[in-house]
């Protein structure tokens, strides 16, 4: 019985699979090798205009900019938390990072529309007037709000309970003769961390990064309300709009008719297979990196 | 005298280390007071940045290099963890702010049927009847196969459809939830031609939560001491009965966390709900047909209004949201705290 179960998983899944291929077909077939070059979304206009290149932009770049601002966040606290702070205090930043996993992403979003964005355009206007010579902190237009940047963040914020809680776990199995052995060289506790600690973690360290970024990129909800959409690719990251594959389906599904809709899944099964690529490598690393 | 002439090197006193930081955030308060700058934010960042500095300086004075640089790391590493607290601290005070203002019985109680975005009025009752029937259904369903599932591949799994099925798991813990939703509205919704209905939100949740009632699960079973088992075998007990009787019940506490924490997750989750239960403005008692509202639905939808009624009700959603899924977090830690298998 329990074998038939797990045939059953395993069926099901394929299945589905099969179904969404069947679905995302029709509208794959209208766009060609559109779909993959086009940045504008008007697949039930005559005629339809649509492709996924502004969206796979917007995915990779927000992503990438939320695991830079989670990662050392991370990583600082989970180093903190096994190196530093007392196993009662440990316990309970352990309890806090719990926390922020498990607030819900609609959640997040809310905040972010409507605490984080409005506090957050002052710091991206001095980040603008003040490095505006470089690319990404250009902002000509001089509007601020719901940018990437903005939204970033929050996935940031979501990011960073699964990076610090797997980092955490990576740095714990670090045998504690090696921190010993350093100690007796006399070694500070930071050259400690940096000479015993991380080299033995790095590819565990890198395959916790890489489960956050899977994380990023299929969030939806919480990008879908912090971002004003649009369809354009750039590196002007302070500039109001941009988009991500997941949000434009939360965002879009509503109002599309069929050709819309089986659109909308063909860039999920892009997201998917993006996705799918980011979490086979992670767990691999951490695979190989297991230190037993 | 430099710190290397001697055998112990200068250390940076207590008392030292206080006066430094003091005299720091003392320069920012006159900085302030005398100079244009001001803001409550812009202080404590400058604040913070001016006694880190003085700290910094004074260790420098009577130690050495490497003392510095170790204190700067502890200091940035504490940073991270302050980061940490105030984020979630501002999360959590701020949607509790907003919520209680505008929560009452009458949210409590009432539907959104009839109700305009404009109307301070309606409520909460149709999503949180939606919530609770998606979230049991997707139990139902992910609970028991995720067991057996967790259990053939324990006690069972051999070659190759093992190996098969433990992929199938890992492709489904990075399933994006938009993606989860994506399925079942291609298989479900459309394929079979059956619609929107709570029941498809509740299989798309069952696609989310059965990798972890899976991954959790086989964790436990694994942490039970095979001298048990062996007990049991000993006796003459089969297979079946030695699972059922003895592993199972010793690995309970672990397997209900990883339920509970699986069911916190899936109360949150929007995005597939938005492509199975869709939403619906009034009270929807059977979720096996047609479309059916929920709690994060029901959030997303306020939110994404512009007016200030319709934000109020989204706070007081996202505080009922919160508040249970943090409950049964908590509770699924106090589960394991008790009954501790190792």
């Amino acid at each position: 019985m329990t074998t038939l179960v797990a045939g059953a998983v395993v069926v099901v899944l394929l299945a589905m699979t099969v179904f969404l291929l069947i679905r995302a077909w029709p509208a794959v077939r209208t766009a060609g090798g559109d779909f993959l070059t086009e940045r504008q979304w008007f697949p039930d206009a005559t005629p339809a205009r649509f492709g996924i290149a502004a969206l796979v932009w917007g995915t990779v770049v927000s992503s990438i900019l939320a695991l830079a601002v989670a990662v050392p966040v991370a990583v600082g606290s989970a180093l903190y938390v096994t190196e530093y702070a007392r196993p009662a205090v440990g316990r309970w930043i352990g309890y806090v990072v719990d926390v922020l996993a498990a607030v819900p992403s609609v959640v997040y979003g809310l905040w972010g529309l409507l605490f984080l964005v409005p506090r957050m355009v002052p710091v991206q206007r001095f980040l603008a007037e003040h490095l505006g010579f470089v690319p990404f902190f250009d902002n000509p237009d001089g509007v601020y709000g719901k940018s990437v940047f903005a939204a970033s963040v929050v996935l940031a914020l979501m990011v960073l309970p699964i990076v610090a809680a797997v980092s955490r776990e990576i740095f714990r199995q670090v045998p504690q003769e090696l921190r010993e052995a350093s100690i007796a060289l006399g070694a500070t506790r930071w050259e400690v961390i940096r000479t015993s600690v991380l080299p033995p973690s790095r590819s565990g360290v890198i395959g916790a990064v890489i489960l956050g970024l899977g994380r990023a990129l299929g969030e939806t909800i919480a990008v879908a309300l912090v971002l004003a959409a649009t369809f354009e690719v750039h590196l002007r990251i302070l500039e109001p709009g941009g988009n991500t594959i997941a949000a434009n389906i939360a965002t879009k599904f509503g109002e599309s008719g069929d050709v819309g809709r089986s659109a909308l899944i063909a860039s999920g099964l892009i997201l998917f297979a993006i996705t799918l690529g980011a979490t086979m490598f992670a767990r691999r690393v951490i695979r190989r990196s297991a230190l037993r | 005298m430099s710190a290397s002439s001697t055998l112990k090197s200068g250390r940076l006193g207590h008392g030292q280390a206080v006066g430094a930081v003091g005299a720091g955030v003392a320069v920012t308060v006159l900085a302030f007071w005398l100079t244009p700058l001001q803001g409550r934010a812009d202080f404590g960042v400058v604040a913070y940045l001016a006694g880190t500095a003085g700290y910094l300086l004074a260790a420098a004075r009577t130690e050495g290099r490497r003392s510095v640089v170790d204190r700067l790391a502890a200091v940035l590493m504490a940073t991270t963890v302050g980061v940490c607290l105030l984020a979630l601290g501002s999360v959590l005070i701020y949607t509790a702010v907003r919520g209680l203002t505008s929560m009452d019985w009458y949210f409590f109680t009432h539907s959104m049927n009839g109700v305009g975005p404009r109307d301070d009025a309606g409520g909460a009752y149709h999503a949180i009847v939606g919530t609770l029937q998606q979230v049991l259904l997707a139990s139902l369903i992910a609970v028991p196969s995720g067991l057996l599932v967790a259990i053939y591949l324990t006690e069972y799994g051999r070659g190759r459809l093992a190996s098969l099925v433990r992929t199938v798991v890992d492709v489904m813990v990075g399933i994006p939830s938009i993606v989860a939703g994506l399925f079942i509205y291609a298989f479900w919704v459309l394929g079979l031609g059956r619609g929107f209905s709570g029941f498809a939100a509740a299989m798309a949740l069952s696609i989310l939560m059965l990798p972890i009632v899976v991954r959790s699960a086989e964790e436990m079973i694994k942490l039970v001491p095979p001298s048990l088992r062996e007990a049991a075998y000993a006796l003459g007990i089969p297979r079946w009965r030695a699972i059922l009787k003895v592993v199972l019940p010793t690995a309970s506490a672990g397997i209900t966390t990883g339920v509970m924490l699986a069911v916190a997750r899936v109360t949150g989750e929007t995005a597939p709900l938005l492509l199975t239960a869709f939403g619906f403005d009034s009270i929807q008692n059977d979720p096996f047909s047609g479309p059916q509202s929920s709690l994060p639905l029901f959030v997303f939808g306020q939110a994404s209004s512009a007016f200030g009624a319709a934000v109020d009700r989204a706070w007081a959603g996202a505080l009922t949201l919160i508040a249970v899924v943090l409950l049964l977090t908590v509770a699924a830690r106090l589960v394991t705290r008790r009954n501790r298998l190792v």
